[in-house]
């Protein structure tokens, strides 16, 4: 079998593949280039975006000059994707530890502790480079990689959530970036059968050409089969599953951790292929093994391929792995070890069966139509050493390759334009036109794609697939059953960019705070993050300075709400053209309701329901979206955020949704106090229902604008009903804990006018015509006015039997 | 009623028909899998939603000659109690056991959403639990769901109360613009000519736990259950009346003298812990809900 240079796909039988691995115990025989191999020189070195000191560590781990292949390795595991060099140092100031967490960062994925022995897992993780490239197989593969890294766990993946950003819909490109996106994540998601059930689109000019695309994954499992990422147990079958190796993404982790080209098309080829049917046989292949204990461990072969995960697994157990390329399934001859240990084929994994499992392994996966190849075992020697038929082609100890990656701590210096974006005189801003000034901006606000309805998105998801949506797209939160008694779990994602740019601390705890509040508002207890730091080059002092600041931000915020980070991705070098991305930490937010009869939609219920509003709203319009849609300004301080009545509104929403008091909650964030009003009022069960609406009366700093009133994004605030007569006990449970309540007014019955006044304005449009706007809002911009997508071609009656 | 749910590789609706058929309405069922040639006694086929084979060459196309479709043909060509959902629909029309076809959505995008379905027979083994012009909101979810024939195929469908259900608006009108992926004259499902097989795009499994929010499906289950009854075996084959009439054996609704709930095991929950012999097919569930 070995020598014949073609891997076999499958060995006859586990016995003869055991007396063919590789020894355990490494043999003194050194790495040995291949012939054909280039020369190492201090280009191809360059080229492999490792610096000269690297270059100096890594002669130093090896003690001589490294091979062709071993380059390879140590450009990939030192790159950002998988070395974490820039950003390792501030995130080992997330707070990690918490009563719920039972995986914390470092593995696949982070899991958190449901109740009765399930638990929950759940990760988010970047595609960005990949989809400015190639936007439909770049989103495609993301979603294909989350999904992995959760059911590699051992958890069935429930649902996914997706963070977007892209830039002006005024754009064809940015157009042509958001369809094929939107396309790649539905396609995947609704083919492998778990449904896409939230998350956030955004527009600005500062993604045009380098969208960001953030997909969450969560799962569930019980937690005694729960699987980690290990190489554990000496003398263990190494597995290769799953598709054969090609040579489509080779270098996909160092591509992600450079700017891109100003086209980008030539980096075509580093963009993977998704088959989201070979995930679909994996994932159930995989969660079939852990349910059976036949696994030691398990990992994707995601980023840098077979090289992370065999290094990686290793590094978590102590051990080596002795792995012979040769008996990797390949798609096409003549690979090279280089080529096979680079490649990001997808929905490929790497495991390590139990001792006496293999067999019953290669049954479970034959039984799904998969290829098991064994292609190695697990060393003492604490080396990861690559053969090719037999002869040693990479040995590098496995400790320095995960661990010692030089990291570095930049000049943090902030750049100019964001002090003086933020410094920039908003006074002329504050007052509304005179006439119709208040109603003018809330329907520009209304028709600004970041606001706006994203049906246009979500109906391309399967929202519902495997019955457990409870709360999908449109809900302030994802609410979804869990298997678990009456529990069910809410989580949302968000980040904002334009506050991180202008203030990245206080954007950094803005995206935890507003999460944390889209999770309690469904009446869910907040309880673990997962974070994707989605910024520009760090070799720059003023984004450096931005990922040190919103990493501090988003830590202090964890801590004060009691929300750990248990684990999560770093994307940098978002960059075009010398342009750089909004700095735009991207949160993803799980939390468990004891009782999912007692969840809060985000909309009106009923006619004659008392409207209050929770928390103060203070003279605040910088970073706002009124700013941004209807002056075309993105400037100003970015609301504060007190962490302390952040905590205190999620103490409120959890206890009053538990103690059945409310009947809607709805998070007050873009577009304000107005636009939270009106979209609790747009969405109502029966149809877009009215309201009468009183803003001076809510809770307010003395003196503040009239712009900041109504669409001022003040932190910390919810738009609550509750029935009549309902709002004295929420005024005193609020009381408890310290938060500011006011009633505003009332609901209205479906197709009533939306009455709002404050600051002396006073407006009244109606209902179902701001349902309008907010609903047409995209599919305007698309060019696929609602409905008139069904309408393209009339029905017909073809000619086929 | 024992339910068998046929598992191709890439079916992502099994677990969902499982629990319509278990918590729906209390009954037994078991997942078939594709490589496998018995039925194990069901007395119901279900080819569930999904992808099965990822849709390559076209959607059912390839599940068609699958192993256990020899079986599922034999069964329902004699008469068996056959339904096809979204995937399993396309199935059915691959395999020839209906006609017409399901091709790309006119829209060509994937669509999800909650549709409103008018029934148009409630005299099938599928629809005895509703009654002719009802309306059920039961989510849509795909992007292969246009149905077409040829005229005279859709004109013998009509004339044959073949049509068990067609797209409509919220005031029972089936106009265009309720129409979501372009099938002629709004059909959302159909019965071959001696009604025991019904090929639908939405799902009602969906819509079949109160939990949920909305049971509007679960009648197509509970039809099935009346259907398959003791005593009713006879009607199975009874040709369809021409307008939707009800077949004379139609249970009284609810409350019937239907089995209560079996004590089943859940599948999911950590105490089961059960784990079949290696290779053996599993016949309980996908492991979690």
């Amino acid at each position: 079998m070995t020598g014949s240079g073609l891997a076999d796909p499958r060995p006859e039988d586990g016995a003869a593949a055991a007396t063919d691995c590789p020894p355990t115990h490494a043999n003194s025989e050194r790495a040995v280039p291949r012939s054909g191999d280039p020369a190492i020189v201090p280009a191809l070195v360059a080229e492999h975006g490792l610096a000269p000191g690297e270059w100096e560590k890594i002669l130093e781990i090896m003690g001589r000059e490294p091979t062709f292949a071993e380059l390879g390795v140590f450009s990939a595991m030192w790159s950002e994707h998988c070395g974490y060099k820039h950003s390792r140092p501030l995130i080992g100031a997330f707070p990690k530890e918490g009563p719920a967490v039972v995986q914390g960062p470092g593995e696949n994925a982070g899991v958190i502790d449901a109740g009765d022995g399930w638990g929950i897992a759940f990760k988010i993780e970047s595609h960005n480079h990949p989809s400015a490239v190639e936007p439909y197989q770049g989103a495609a593969t993301g979603s294909g990689g989350i999904l992995r890294d959760v059911f590699t766990m051992g958890a069935r993946p429930i649902a996914i959530l997706d963070s977007l950003h892209f830039g002006s819909l005024d754009s064809p490109q940015s157009k042509y970036l958001f369809d094929g996106v939107v396309r790649g994540v539905g396609d995947y998601g609704n083919c492998v059968g778990v449904p896409t059930v939230g998350g956030e689109t955004v527009f600005d000019p500062a993604y045009e050409k380098n969208p960001i695309v953030n997909v969450m994954c969560i799962g569930v499992l019980p937690l005694d089969r729960l699987v980690l990422g290990e190489a554990g147990g000496v003398g263990n079958p190494v597995m290769a599953v799953g598709a054969r190796t090609g040579r489509d993404g080779i270098h996909g982790a160092t591509f992600a951790s450079e700017e891109l080209d100003e086209e980008g098309a030539g980096s075509r080829p580093r963009v993977q292929v998704g088959d989201p049917f070979s995930e679909k046989l994996l994932l159930e292949a995989s969660l079939e093994l852990a349910e059976r204990k036949l696994l030691a461990g398990i990992q994707d072969m995601g980023a840098a391929g077979l090289t992370s995960s065999g290094v990686e697994m290793a590094a978590r157990s102590g051990t080596g792995i002795d792995i012979d390329v040769a008996r990797l399934p390949v798609r096409e001859e003549g690979m090279t070890p280089y080529e096979m240990l680079l490649s990001e084929s997808q929905e490929r994994m790497l495991l390590v069966a139990k001792p006496g499992c293999q067999g019953a392994v290669e049954e479970v996966l034959g039984r799904w139509d998969l290829q098991a190849a064994t292609i190695g075992s697990v060393t003492d020697d604490g080396m990861f050493r690559v053969r090719e038929s037999g002869q040693v082609r990479v040995e590098i100890p496995v400790a320095p390759l995960v661990d010692g990656c030089p990291t570095y701590v930049r000049e943090a210096i902030e750049g100019r334009d964001a002090v003086e974006a933020r410094e920039a005189n908003l006074a002329p801003y504050g007052s509304f036109a005179p006439g119709s000034g208040a109603e003018g901006a809330l329907r520009a606000l209304l028709d600004a794609p970041s606001i706006a309805s994203r049906r246009w998105v979500y109906e391309q998801y399967d929202t519902t697939v495997r019955t457990n949506t409870l709360a999908g797209p449109g809900s302030d939160a994802a609410v979804l059953r869990l298997p678990v008694g009456r529990r069910a779990l809410a989580a949302a994602t968000d980040g904002n960019g334009r506050y991180c740019y202008l203030d990245p601390e206080r954007g950094g705890r803005a995206a935890v705070a507003e999460a944390a509040r889209n999770v309690a508002c469904c009446g869910a207890r907040p309880l673990a993050v997962t974070n994707c730091l989605n910024f520009g080059s760090p070799l720059r002092p003023d984004v450096y300075y931005q990922l040190a600041r919103a990493v501090k931000g988003i830590g202090d915020a964890c801590r004060a709400l009691r929300t750990p980070v248990t684990g999560g991705n770093v994307s940098l070098y978002n960059e075009s053209g010398g342009k750089t991305i909004y700095p735009t930490p991207v949160i993803g937010m799980v939390g468990v309701l004891d009782d999912l009869d007692r969840r809060v939609p985000s909309a009106f219920r009923a006619e004659g329901d008392e409207i209050w509003v929770a928390g103060v709203s203070r003279d605040e319009i910088g970073g706002s979206e009124y700013l941004a849609a209807c002056h075309g300004r993105v400037a100003g301080r970015p609301p504060a955020v007190d962490l302390e009545a952040a905590a205190a509104l999620v103490d409120l929403l959890v206890a009053a949704a538990g103690d059945g008091l409310l009947r809607s909650a709805h998070d007050c964030s873009e577009g304000g106090l107005a636009m939270a009003l009106v979209e609790a009022a747009i969405g109502a069960a029966g149809g877009a229902a009215g309201f009468a609406a009183d803003l001076d009366s809510a809770p307010a700093d003395t003196g503040i604008s009239p712009a900041a009133l109504w669409y001022g994004e003040s932190h910390s605030r919810a738009v609550l009903t509750c029935p009549p007569g309902g709002g004295s006990r929420l005024r005193e449970v609020a009381g408890g804990f310290g938060v500011p309540v006011a009633r505003v007014g009332t609901v209205g019955a479906a197709g009533e006018s939306c009455r709002i006044s404050g600051s002396g304005h006073v407006i009244g449009p109606d209902a179902r015509e701001l349902a309008r706007i907010f609903e047409q809002a995209i599919p305007r911009r698309m060019r696929d006015e609602p409905g008139a997508w069904d309408r393209t071609s009339r029905s017909e009656e073809a000619d086929i039997s | 009623m024992k339910a068998g749910i046929v598992r191709f590789p890439g079916s992502n609706c099994d677990a969902d028909v499982y629990r319509a058929v278990v918590e729906g309405v209390g009954q037994r069922a078991t997942y078939l899998w594709h490589k496998s040639r018995d039925l194990r006694g069901v007395d119901v086929v279900v080819l569930p939603g999904g992808f099965s084979y990822g849709d390559y060459l076209r959607p059912g196309a390839i599940a068609r000659f699958s192993p256990i479709m020899r079986e599922v043909t034999a069964f329902a060509r004699a008469g068996g109690l056959t339904l096809g959902i979204c995937n399993g629909f396309q199935v059915l029309c691959e395999a020839r056991l209906l006609p017409g076809a399901l091709v790309r959505n006119r829209g060509l995008r994937f669509r999800c959403h909650p549709a409103w379905l008018r029934v148009e027979n409630a005299g099938t083994p599928f629809t005895t639990a509703y009654s002719k012009g009802q309306l059920l909101k039961v989510p849509i979810a795909h992007g292969d769901g246009r149905f077409v024939a040829k005229s005279s195929v859709l004109d013998a469908l009509e004339s044959e109360g073949r049509v068990a259900f067609r797209y409509a608006d919220a005031g029972g009108e089936a106009p265009d613009a309720a129409n979501p992926n372009g099938s002629a004259r709004n059909i959302a499902g159909i019965l071959n000519r001696e009604g025991n097989i019904l090929g639908m795009m939405p799902h009602p499994e969906r819509h079949s736990l109160a939990v949920l929010g909305n049971t509007d499906g679960l009648g197509v289950f509970q039809s099935l259950l009346s259907a398959t009854l003791p005593g009713d075996g006879g009607n199975l084959s009874a040709t369809l009346s021409g307008d939707g009439g009800k077949l004379s054996a139609a249970l009284p609704g609810d409350g019937g003298n239907r089995p209560g709930p079996l004590a089943v095991e859940m599948p999911g929950s950590p105490a089961a812990g059960r784990s079949g012999p290696p290779g053996a097919e599993r016949e309980d569930a996908a492991w979690i809900p």
